[in-house]
């Protein structure tokens, strides 16, 4: 089990949601504005991780800046379909996340590929395969500056 | 901005999460037989053109209390869709916020906003502020709850040509 967190372990979750600074001595400078010692931020988040508190300690990449392609995909499954439809969609290495939803349309899953091309054609396929339509919905824009979570 | 092959050994170096030594882009430097000041320089760089969103901690949101997650879909008028894409990706309780294509006859919404909350009870009332901030831009909304989870796998960068 994971020890409880006590206040500088929510100082750094709170403050390192933040950012991380890119430079020679980033624990260092980090740990500073904290005051604490570089030792002991480093400590503390290998601790962390390993507790399973913090899932990612780095750089976030825009996978989609990289050259892949992405598409959020919805389908109405029938309740007594669904097993046999689920084998068939998950089959597809492109399928990324797939997540059952309380809602008509009850199936809703990523496609990951390198082209907006093999987009099309995974999701073709997928109808082809389930004889069920597969509603896209490619990002047009997106929105997200915010998110932080209080520890 | 055109990422090259160093670019790429960089991200592929750093994409499951930094060292965890006094000097972690100077180890990175070491793995890749680079300097530190070449993948401080093209991390900046990468940064600055967004494809790094940013360096930081993510914390495991249910290890934290927040277990309670709806995507809230919004109908709202094209016009205003990115003024209010913007406000919404702003709270801090929104994790992510899209725009995307209506298909109609089945689905008239356009902006997808991830809420997150303690209780599903929270994710509602959040749902109510992001309902009144919206006000007469929005002609209809809903809000789908995961019950499972049917497949995760990583997104992670492959190798080049692969």
């Amino acid at each position: 089990m994971t020890r409880a967190l006590d206040d500088i372990d929510r100082k750094i979750l709170n403050a390192l949601q933040e950012g991380f600074p890119l430079s020679p001595r980033p624990f260092r400078q980090a740990a500073r504005a904290l005051g604490i010692q570089e030792d002991e931020l480093i400590a503390r988040i290998k601790r962390l991780r390993e507790s399973g508190i913090i899932t990612r300690f780095g750089p976030f990449y825009d996978t989609e800046a990289m050259g892949g392609a992405f598409c959020l995909c919805a389908m109405a499954v029938p309740e007594a379909e669904f097993d046999r439809v689920l084998t068939q969609v998950n089959a597809h290495a492109e399928v990324a996340h797939n997540y059952e939803r309380d809602h008509r349309l009850n199936m809703w899953f990523v496609l990951a590929t390198d082209s907006r091309e093999r987009i099309a054609e995974v999701a073709d396929q997928i109808e082809a395969l389930t004889g069920l339509k597969v509603l896209r919905f490619p990002k047009e824009r997106e929105f997200f500056i915010g998110f932080r979570v209080a520890a | 901005m055109i990422i090259d092959r160093t670019d790429r050994q960089i991200i592929e170096a750093t994409q499951a999460g930094l060292p965890l030594v006094p000097a972690p882009y100077a180890e990175v430097a070491r793995q890749l037989g680079l300097n530190e000041a070449e993948v401080i320089t093209r991390m900046q760089a990468m940064q600055n053109s967004g494809i790094i969103r940013r360096i930081a901690l993510a914390p495991n949101h249910y290890a934290l209390g927040i277990r309670a997650n709806g995507m809230s879909v919004w109908d709202v008028a094209d016009d205003r869709a990115e003024e209010m894409g913007v406000r919404i990706g702003a709270l801090p309780y929104v994790s992510h916020c899209y725009q995307r294509p209506r298909a109609l006859p089945d689905w008239p919404y356009n902006l997808f906003a991830m809420l997150h909350g303690k209780t599903r009870a929270e994710v509602e009332e959040k749902r109510t502020e992001v309902a009144a901030l919206l006000g007469d831009a929005c002609r209809g909304h809903d809000i789908l709850y995961s019950k499972r989870i049917l497949k995760k796998t990583g997104l992670r960068l492959g190798k080049p040509g692969g």
